[in-house]
């Protein structure tokens, strides 16, 4: 791995960070609850592509079913909490 | 100019572009006055960073090894299912509880092509 891909690497990631920081304040911040539901499907997505990058950064394939694990509980955790304030119950 | 340096080059344009897009996409969410405003915004996240990444990743895995690595491809296939449910979810969750609470709701679309149902 060169210089280049490596810097571009960190740089992508303290984007990322960055952005899952903006993300954490709506979390605690947000005026109503489906603000915070929001933030918190933001920073699913966000965590995904962190790994995925981290996958390159490594140069393992195990990162993927990590992040396949996170869209798909990131998913359920979203659709669960939506749920919840739409009808008062979850299921 | 080795292939490799090229290749190395698209990736970290890839992923840089990624990383400027998720920024975007938290700004968004941070400056945006109203939540129906605000839920326009991780959709970049979910759909534009996410195809730049996994285009980066197919390219890195699929000029490192000797094998076409495809299976990126299933988190992409996933996300674009899964993710218009949950917006089209929280949406009717955010108007129901607006309805409920009284406050101002966004307006209704004008000149419609469809009657309203009624």
């Amino acid at each position: 791995m060169s210089v280049l891909l490596s810097l571009a690497i960190t740089l992508t990631l303290m984007l990322y960070v960055i952005a899952m920081s903006i993300g954490l304040w709506r979390l605690v911040r947000g005026p109503s609850a489906q603000d915070r539901v929001l933030a918190l499907d933001f920073l699913y997505i966000v965590g995904m592509l962190l790994m995925l990058v981290l996958a390159i950064r490594y140069n393992s394939e195990m990162y993927f079913e990590g992040a396949l694990l996170m869209v798909l509980f990131g998913f359920v955790g979203s659709v669960a909490l939506a749920k919840f304030l739409l009808r008062g119950e979850a299921i | 100019m080795t292939p490799e340096i090229i290749i190395e080059v698209i990736v970290a344009a890839l992923l840089l572009f990624s990383g400027v897009v998720v920024l975007i996409a938290a700004l968004g969410l941070w400056r945006l006055a109203d939540f129906f405003q605000r839920m326009h915004a991780p959709a970049l996240a979910s759909t534009l960073a996410a195809w730049l990444v996994t285009f980066a990743s197919i390219i890195y895995f699929s000029t490192r090894g000797e094998t076409l690595a495809l299976h990126v491809w299933l988190i992409i296939i996933v996300l674009s299912i899964t993710a218009p449910v949950t917006t089209i979810i929280l949406a009717r969750a955010a108007l129901f509880r607006r309805r409920r609470t009284g406050d101002p709701l966004p307006p209704p679309l004008r000149n419609q092509s469809t009657p309203p149902l009624s």
